[in-house]
This record gives C-alpha cells, structure tokens and sequence, in this order.
C-alpha cells in the first residue's frame, strides 16, 4: 500500500525529498545550539567572560539564522509536497471515477465517493506533512540523544535500548486495535453524508411533508453512530502518550538507581548523570512527536485504504484491445438482447428479454410502452451506458463493445429522461455538444430545437446563467436546450428518452419536423408517452415487460396490436371531442 | 478574517466547550496542571538528588542506600501520577471534543431544517456537504490536541515568567520585548496563513460541489463524452485548492521556526547583557545561568504552541463557515393560527382529541376569543405579485379562487409561473404583494408546519430516500399500517410494478433509486402524497413520465381519494386536466384565460389554440 501511495507524488518528488533534507538540516542547528548555550553558561557566564559571550553569541545567532532559514524552508517545501499530494490523490481518483460504470459508481454510492476525495485526502495529506517534517525530526533528535547517552555511558544506554523496543510493540498493538475502528468510522461518515445529501436534495419533499422533525432524528441516529465508533477509536488511541510517559519515566528512575551506584562506585561524574537524565527528556520529547504522528497515520491508513479502493477499483465497461475507431453508419442491429441490472439477484429477472430489432440509417423509430417497460434500459444499451447481459447490438455492423467507447458515444447522442443542466451558461451547457461551436452553431441547433426563441427572451440571452441544477428554467426549456445540445455533436444516431414530455405538442411537432428536413441522414430513436410525437415515425417498438409486443407503422399497428390501440384510443379520443365542438 | 471576527469565533467556539463540559473541563484543566506540574519536577529532581543524596553518601566507606532508594520510588509515584493525569485529560478531551463534534453536526442541521428553500436553491449542495465533513474535520484536531497543549503550554510560561520576574526585572524586560516581536511575528504569519486557510475551505467546498455535480449528471458526462472536459475543469478547481492549501500551510509551517529562532537570539541577547551585568558585579552569576534556563524553559513550549498554530488556524476557517451555516436566516414564521382535530357538536365545530379526520383551524386572537374554522380548501389568490429577485416579477396581479373540491389547473407555457403559484401556497417563498388566503385566513398567520401538513405535493422531480420501498411510501405518515401502504401502493399503481421486484415492498432502493424508471419513481411519490390523504393536493407534472395507460387508472384512483377535495394540478398533457373544474391559463405570469374545459373550447381562444395543438404560448 505504501508504495501504492508513494507513486502519487509525481511532481512534487523534489519538494518531497527536500524536505526531510532541510529538517535533518534544521536538527543538526537544533543540536548545536544547546551545546553553544551551554558553552555560554558554563564559559562565559562562569568565568565573566564577556567577550567570550559575544563570541559564542555572534555564533549562535548564525546557527539560529541558518536554523530559521532551513526551518523555512523545510516548512515551505513540506507544505508544496503536501497540498500538491493531495492534489495528485484527488486528481487520480477523479479521472479514474470518470471511466467509473454506473456500477461501479452505485457500488461506492456518490456521498461515499464525495467524502473519499475531500475528507480521506485531507486525513492522508495531513499524515503525509507529519511524516515527511516529522517523522524525519523525532527519529533523529532520538538517534543523536541516543548516541550521546553511548558516549557517556554505554551501560545506561542499553536501558533505552530495551524500552524503545518494548515501546514499539506496545504501539504496533495500540495501532492493529485501533485501525478497525477508525475504519468503521468513515464507514459511518459515508452514512452521515448520505443523509445530508439526501436531505439537501429532497429539500421540498421534507418541507413539503413537515418532515425535519423525521430528518433530524435520522441524522441524530448516524451523527450518535460516528460520535460513539470515533470516541471508540480515540480512547485507544489515548493510551499512547501515557504509555510513552509511563516508559521515559521508568527508563529515568532506573538510570538514577543505576546511574548513583555508578557514581557512588566512582564510575561516573554526577555531571554526566544529570547530562543523562537531560538526554532522556529529549528522547521522551522525540517520541512523543513519533507517537503524534503515529495517531494521525492510524487514521490515514484507513483513509488511505479507501482512496486506494477508488483508485484500483476495475471499470466494468472499458474499451477492448485495438477497439475500431470509426462508426460507419447510423444502422443499429439487436440480436436476442437481453439484459439484467446487475444488482438483480434473482437470474432470470430480466428487464429486457430477447429484444430482435433491425432499423436502417436514417429511419425514425418510435418507441412506446407502459411505465416500467424498460424503454429507457433498451435505449441505453445502445452507447453502452450499460452492457447487453446476453446477445449482441451492433452499430454499423460492429457489436457496439468492438468500438472504442469514445468513438461510439460520439456518434450516438442522447438526451436523457432526467435532464440535467450544469452551472453556468446556456451557450456552456450547450457546448457539451462541441467544445468549440460558434454563436451561429448554437443559435442554429436552438432554432432546430425551438430553444431559440425563449433563450432570446432573456436579458442575457445566450450568456444566461443557469443555477444549480437548472431551476431557472421550466422543465420544457430544459429538454429543449437538452435536445439543441444533443445536435450540435451532429451524431449519426439521436435518441430521444421522453425529452420532449414537457414540451407543448405544436413545439413537440415543429422539433421533430426540423429533424426530418435539417438532419434526415440521422437515425433518430424517440420514447415518448405522447401517440402525437411518434406517430409519424417509420417504425413503432411496442414493449411491455421487457419484451417486444409489436413492430411496425402507426397504421400497421393500430391494426394489430391491443395495447397500440388501446393508447391510441384512450389518447385521440381528446382530439374527436374537439372536431365535435 | 477580521481580528475581531475570529476573535468571536474562538468565543463561540469554546462557548461549546465550557457550556456542558464544565466539570470534566475542570477536571481536564487540573490534570493539566498536575501533569505539567511533574514535568517541571522532573526537571529538577536529578539536581536534587545528586545535591541531596548522591554528594553525601560519595566517599562513605559503607552506603545506606535506602534514602536514595526510598526518594526514588516517591519520584516514581510522582510520576505515576503524572502519567495518570496525562491518561485522564487525554481520555477526557475525547469525550468533550466529540462531544462538541456531535453537538455542532446536530445543530448544523437542525439550524438547516429551518431555512428557506431560497437557501437550497442557491447554493450547490456539494458546498453545503462539505460543511459537515471538511469543515467539522478541521475542528477536531484542535478540540482534542491543540487546547490542552496551548493551555499546558501556557501553565509552564506562566510559571516560568513568575520566576524570572523574581531573578531579575531587566532581563525579564528583554524577554517580554522578545515575546513582544514573537506576537508580532506571529500575527503576520498567522494573519496571512488563516487568509488562505478561509481560502482553502472555500475551494474544498467548491471542489465538493463539483464532483457532487459531476457524480449527478454522470450520465450526461458519459453520453456527451465529456470526461477530458470535465477533468479539465477540475484541474482548474483543484489546482486553485493546491495553492491556497500550500501558502496556508506553509505560512502556518514557518511559524515554528520563528518562534523558535526569536527564541534562540533572546537567549544570547540576555546573556550578553547578562555578562555584561555580572561583569560589573549587578548580577551573580549564578543567578544569569538560572535566568539563562529560565528562556530555554519559556521558548520550547512557545514552540509547541506554535506548532498548533496551523491547526487551530484551519479551525477557525472551517468554525467560521460552520458558523456561516449556523447564522444563516431561518424560514420566518409568525404565524399562529393551527390546524387542530376537530369535531361536529351541534352544529359547532369544536377542538378534540382524538382523529375524526375532520380538522378545523385554531384562530386566537387579540381579544382572547379563539374561534374554530372547519378546514375546508378552499385557496384564494388577490392581486398576487411576485418574483424570485426583487426587481424582476414573474407573477403579476394573480386572482383566483378555488373552492372546496374543485380541481383547479395551470396550463401555460413553459416558463408561465405556473410552478411558481403553488410554490407561493406552500409558503416555500413568500409572496410580495398581495393576498393569499386559505379558508378565508391569510396564509401568513397559518403556521407554516401547519400549512403545510394541510397541503399534499407531489412534484415532477420525485425525491427518494435511501431505504425500503415502503419507508418510502410511508414517508408523510411514518406511523401507518402496511395495509395503508398497499392501498396507497394500489391506488397509485405503483402496487404492479413493486410486487415484480425482487423483494417487493422490502426492496431498499439507494443512490436516489436508480434503477427505478422515472415513471415508477413519479408512481412511488404518488402513493406516499395518497397515504398521507391531505385535504389539499398539488400536483405539479406528477405524471409526465408516466404513460397515459397507467396515468388513467392511477388519475381514477387519485379522483376517488380526492372527492369533495381540493386539487391544484399543473400539466402540459391536456388530457391529465380536461375534467377540471377551473382551468386557468398563464401567460407571462398572468391569468389569461379561465373556465372548465367546455368553455374554454367554447372560447377558441389560447386554450382551444392549445388544445387543437394549434398555438403555442411562448
């Protein structure tokens, strides 16, 4: 995992690496001093020397200078390598959830994947600053401490060389106890997300229902769950420092027992006993900047553990080797498709089952069925927004999982049931389209969609400003600017998912005469729930559950298919009324 | 940050700290102190006992070690006290600083639940999220590490100036002008590093409305192959949070060493002047190196404060916003009129108890009389004026009545106001001028949870929550029956498709129920509005992806429940509102034409133009 981690740091492997160089720098300052200030006392100030003092002085302010200019340093370049970490974490994960599935998407849930990239990176860049400035620090102070404990006397020092193992065991355990729970923690963050998300989302509906009270308590429940799972991963983690106390002071009272017989045997200055002592509050220090980082890597682990579950998770849809490049035409072929979410665990529920179809370039294909027919799903098959569980779907004569996904989403455009506009400006949402469309092309393709004529009603017309979501606009506008921006990619293939549910019939009825006088060459495929809007089309797909109930012209079908007529009754009824009146 | 502002934030933020945790906060406090206190002596002990006991015994023939043995094991209780201390402040700061998380979380989003929708529609919910996690995370490390650490810090530095007042006034001089330059330094940096650290906050939150977005409209990303752009546009964000993210903490990373350093030339400053004094015999020496230790003593815990710094630096950015949140206006309700259970005593409407399903509205007023008004459903609209922003109207001078059991449709074109109107019923925003009353009572005086529990809405972007189908149903009555569910479930026909699902009514739909098409989600939120039975129903576009086959039956089942009932329907099928009784036709925010069906037809005006499929309003 750990080399996993390290190979985000790409860029900032100097900044990195520099580091822990002008900390080690920084160190080496911070241990001079102290030799130099004892100089002063036990020099200077003893013998009333005031020109040694200045001496030792003047040296001194160059060490504190240096050691403030490493210390910057080593600050500055601790913080580059830390944010720009981070940045690279968040940076790998996003474009990594851009080839996500949908399920893969659905196996994290968006609030988990949200609080992965903002909480989870900040855990493991905090982590990261702490070991590349501190980790460096304590282990050094504690080496030199170490070292100078050998030099006076090598006896007393294997005392520390007992402890700081046993230390180390003790924290190792602290740590494996600790870890799970700080897993279940975020686990229940995820959770905690999840309800704030869903609240801000739902806003209306809970207003609506007088539902805060209900919400609240839901909230209180995660929000306890986080607040007894955290508190229990802290209190183990609050031993440590009582646990290193425990170990330094026990290490100290040993050294005065052995350390007074040594001096009372004449082995040893008391000086040296007291030099000791002062070396061993230095290794407490040293250790309990160890154990501070230590906590925070504990908790980084799990965070590091869950961007790394991001990071290496397998999209299920993803190109072939050498996937074909070029989309011949707009011909799309189903051959005994069927298809099951994968989250169904009955086999053999299918939500589309046996689907043949064979439409030419160019044809209109309407298709209708009751609410939960799976028309969407068989629609969606078709860029690969999901794969086909069994049988095939070629465009242009390829399986559709031959081309490269790029490629074939270019060429099929789709406007979705559940429209969605992004912040910004009308001309930016349409741009998705083409990137690099001029206000000819978007007035065109508006005009196309009879967008044209509301957008120029605005102030700011084609600059408008949508907002989140796109609620400045009536739904009819946003599936309207939704179809214009569909076209602008000038696919061979457009489909229609019930976008124009919300549009007025007469609009409903010049967008489609637009498609057959400005893009004939275009399949277009369109769901609607209005007879009107397909009525017209070269061909009509009746589902029903998933299967295919009938195939063929208007006329055809109102011949032979019940639930065509049926519809079609219930709907142009309205319509005889009015030649009545 | 202003001084003052972050002056407040600490204010409020330790307000949290004091107000419940009083007694473990003195306990906390007194181990500090303990534990600081045994440090200290544990500086001093080794010189104490190599003066007191070691010295004496140097030489002697046969040493008595048991008083060294015995001063020995008295330091190791100390200790072990210490050690103690240091276990229960630690253990308790845990309790105290979750604590203080759950309660500001809880606060958060009860404060939430009362603001308006003004609020939601304004901000990208990713930014609103990203208070609960990002900002809330920030306080943690300082509740439970960086108070108790300043505070012991501050214990020693207190201690020790005392000291060095005692030795000598001069030298102290120096040290404070020395602590004068560190607070200034300090200022400077912790200044500019909290400037960036607010900065920080900001962009996290904006980089977790984007992904939020992103995540959201993924398909759309994937339909338009739009990955590479929106990648781009991350990077933008997210290079724009690496900044701020790397000057807020490297400002926060060189307070140390400058603290430090300021430190380390104070130390030769007093003892050049120190010399200088004892050479000319003011001061002893062994007074100079006591002082000498003394600076050391107060500059190593200014250090360990200032290695907090950035901690609770990033704190009071992330308090700041979380306070933001928390100050925010709520929804203004001043009104009192309530909707009680009621029944029929003679001829008189009288409050109870118990539920009759018939309610009646609660009217105190001024003179002490409180009088009952059977609620009815009936909507009144007089002259309404208004608008999302102040200066741009989108209803004008709107009129309408709707009487009990009449059903009531919009019909306009897209953009009209028509949604607008029924969010003014509601009181989601609050209209500018004019009337609306309901019952013959100004809405303003219905209190809105009231109000708003008198009114069912069903509206076209369906909302649901993670968990089960049926604690979706249930959703407006959580206390109902599974047999309310399932004619609820039936009424709306949403009983056909859940019985094909893999677990029926148990079936938990996450992920804002994807999977589900969106006419089976308009079907879900149908029946939850049938099971809560309200006397007044909204519908805005509640079936526009639901094929007309099965809005029939369920528009039969909806008419059957809403007999002698209001209903506002809005919708742009025609045919889901020919049986209405008023049909009203908008225009630009204004009524433009109204009367049933056979009228308008009658008419041949917009609504015949509309319906012949002739015309369009726009």
């Amino acid at each position: 995992m750990f080399r996993k981690l390290a190979s985000y740091v790409k860029e900032y492997k100097k900044s990195t690496i520099l580091t822990p160089i002008f900390v080690i720098l920084e160190v080496v300052m911070e241990v001079i001093i102290p030799l130099l200030m004892a100089k002063i006392i036990d020099v200077g100030i003893q013998n009333g020397d005031v020109h040694y003092i200045l001496e030792i002085g003047g040296l001194l302010i160059v060490c504190a200078i240096l050691s403030l200019t490493f210390g910057m340093l080593s600050g500055r370049f601790a913080a580059k390598a830390s944010a720009g970490y981070a940045k690279n974490l968040r940076k790998e994960m996003f474009y990594k959830i851009q080839d996500y599935s949908f399920e893969n998407i659905d196996k994290f849930s968006t609030s988990s994947l949200v609080t992965r990239m903002t909480t989870d990176v900040t855990n493991v860049q905090m982590a990261f600053q702490m070991i590349i400035r501190i980790l460096v620090r304590g282990p050094i102070m504690m080496i030199f401490s170490l070292l100078m404990v050998a030099s006076i006397s090598a006896k007393l020092s294997v005392i520390f060389l007992v402890a700081i193992p046993v230390l180390g065991v003790i924290l190792f355990f602290i740590a494996t106890k600790a870890h799970p729970n700080f897993e279940r923690v975020f686990k229940k963050y995820d959770k905690l997300n999840n309800v704030v998300q869903e609240n801000v989302s739902a806003i209306r509906v809970v207003k609506a229902y007088v539902k805060e009270g209900h919400e609240k308590e839901k909230f209180e429940k995660v929000n306890s769950e986080v607040y007894t799972n955290f508190k229990k991963a802290q209190k183990i983690v609050a031993f440590n420092g009582p646990v290193m106390q425990f170990t330094i002071y026990t290490c100290i009272l040993l050294i005065s027992w052995i350390g007074s017989g040594l001096i009372i045997g004449g082995q040893m200055q008391t000086g040296e006993l007291s030099s000791i002592i002062t070396y061993a509050w230095q290794i407490l220090a040293s250790l309990m900047m160890i154990s501070f980082v230590f906590v925070m890597v504990i908790m980084a682990q799990s965070s590091a553990e869950r961007i790394i579950e991001v990071i290496e998770e397998n999209p299920t849809i993803k190109n072939k080797e050498k996937p074909i490049e070029k989309v011949k035409d707009g011909s799309i072929t189903f051959e005994n498709v069927s298809f099951r979410y994968s989250d169904e665990e009955d086999e053999n529920n299918f939500a589309l089952e046996n689907i043949n179809l064979e439409i030419k370039e160019g044809e209109t294909i309407g298709v209708i069925g009751g609410t939960g027919s799976s028309k969407s799903t068989l629609v969606q098959l078709i860029p690969r927004l999901y794969d086909v569980t069994k049988g095939s779907i070629k465009v242009g004569g390829v399986d559709v999982r031959d081309y490269d996904i790029k490629a074939l989403r270019e060429e099929v455009a789709m406007v979705l049931q559940k429209n969605v506009l992004f912040s910004g400006s009308i001309a930016e949402n349409l741009r998705w389209g083409k990137k690099n469309a001029d206000q000819e092309e978007l007035e065109e393709v508006c005009k196309l969609a009879q967008a044209d004529g509301f957008i120029k009603e605005f102030p700011s017309k084609y600059d408008t400003i949508l907002d989140q979501g796109g609620t400045n606009v009536s739904g009819g506008q946003k599936q309207r600017i939704c179809i214009a921006r569909a076209i602008l990619k000038q696919p061979k293939i457009l489909i229609l998912d019930d976008s124009t549910s919300a549009v007025d019939t007469k609009t409903d009825a010049l967008i489609r005469k637009a498609f057959r006088e400005k893009i004939p060459n275009t399949t277009k495929i369109i769901i609607a729930q209005r007879i009107s809007s397909i009525e017209d089309a070269d061909k009509i797909i009746v589902l029903n559950d998933g299967k295919i109930d009938g195939i063929g012209t208007s006329e055809e079908l109102l011949k032979t298919n019940a639930i065509y007529q049926e519809v079609y009754e219930s709907q142009m009824k309205g319509g005889d009324d009015n030649e009545e009146n | 940050m202003k001084k003052t502002s972050t002056f407040k934030t600490i204010k409020r933020l330790l307000k949290y700290v004091t107000s419940e945790y009083k007694g473990q906060l003195a306990i906390v406090l007194v181990s500090i102190i303990i534990s600081a206190l045994v440090g200290v002596l544990g500086v001093q002990f080794i010189k104490y006992l190599i003066d007191d006991f070691i010295t004496p015994l140097l030489g002697s023939e046969s040493p008595d070690l048991t008083s060294l043995l015995n001063v020995i094991l008295i330091m190791g209780v100390i200790y072990l006290i210490g050690v103690i201390c240091t276990y229960i402040y630690n253990r308790l700061m845990i309790n105290i600083s979750q604590g203080v998380l759950k309660k500001i979380r809880s606060q958060m989003f009860s404060h939430m639940q009362t603001l308006p929708i003004r609020y939601f529609d304004s901000r990208s919910h990713g930014e609103i999220m990203s208070t609960y996690t990002n900002d809330v995370d920030t306080l943690m490390q300082m509740l439970s590490q960086s108070i108790p650490q300043v505070f012991s810090a501050t214990v020693s530095m207190v201690a020790v100036l005392c000291a060095m007042f005692a030795t000598n006034i001069y030298l102290t001089l120096v040290v404070l002008a020395m602590v004068v330059s560190m607070i200034f330094v300090s200022k400077y940096l912790g200044g500019n590093s909290s400037k960036f650290f607010v900065k920080q906050q900001e962009h996290i939150g904006q980089v977790n409305g984007y992904i939020e977005e992103m995540m959201e409209g993924q398909k759309v990303v994937k339909v338009f192959n739009y990955e590479e752009e929106s990648k781009k546009r991350f990077d933008e964000l997210n290079d724009q949070l690496c900044e701020s993210m790397t000057k807020a903490n490297m400002f926060a990373n060189i307070l140390m060493p400058c603290i430090m350093n300021i430190g380390n030339i104070g130390y030769v400053l007093v003892a050049v002047i120190g010399g200088i004094l004892s050479v000319n015999g003011i001061l002893t020496i062994g007074s100079i190196a006591a002082f000498l230790q003394y600076v050391k003593a107060f500059t190593n815990p200014l250090g360990q404060v200032s290695q907090q710094m950035n901690f609770v630096i990033m704190a009071l950015a992330g308090a700041g916003r979380i306070f933001e949140l928390m100050d925010e206006q709520s929804e203004q309700d001043e009104g009192y009129v309530t909707l009680v259970n009621a029944k029929i005593e003679n001829g008189k409407v009288v409050e109870t108890e118990e539920r009759t399903g018939i309610w009646a509205w609660k009217h105190p007023h001024k003179d002490g009389r409180t009088t009952y008004t059977r609620l009815r459903g009936q909507v009144e609209f007089e002259n309404v004026q208004f608008g999302y922003e102040e200066n741009k109207r989108i209803l004008h001078d709107i009129t309408l009545s709707a009487k009990e059991g009449q059903k009531v449709s919009f019909v306009g074109a897209t953009g009209a106001g028509k949604t607008t109107i029924t969010n003014l019923i509601n009181r989601f925003y609050d209209i500018q001028d004019g009337k609306i009353r309901y019952d013959r009572i100004n809405i303003r005086k219905i209190k809105k949870d009231d109000l708003r529990r008198s009114l069912g809405m069903v509206l076209q972007d369906t909302s649901l929550f993670t968990g089960t189908i049926k604690d979706n149903i249930k959703y407006g009555k959580l206390n109902a029956t599974d047999e309310e569910v399932y004619k609820a479930a039936k009424l709306s026909n949403a009983d056909r498709f859940i019985k094909h699902l893999p677990h029926g009514y148990d079936t938990v739909i996450t992920g804002n129920g994807e999977g589900l098409s969106q006419g089976q989600r308009q079907l879900l939120s149908i029946a939850r509005a049938a099971l809560n039975n309200p006397p007044v129903l909204i519908l805005d576009e509640a079936t526009s992806s639901i094929d007309t086959r099965t809005e029939k039956i369920v528009q039969e089942g909806m008419d059957k429940l809403m007999k002698g009932r209001t209903v506002f329907v809005i919708a742009h099928r025609l045919s889901t509102i020919k049986n209405s009784d008023v049909i009203m036709v908008l225009d630009h925010g204004r009524i433009i034409e109204r009367g049933n069906h056979e009228e308008l037809i009658a008419k041949k005006g917009t609504y015949y133009g509309l319906y012949t499929g002739a015309i369009e309003i726009d």
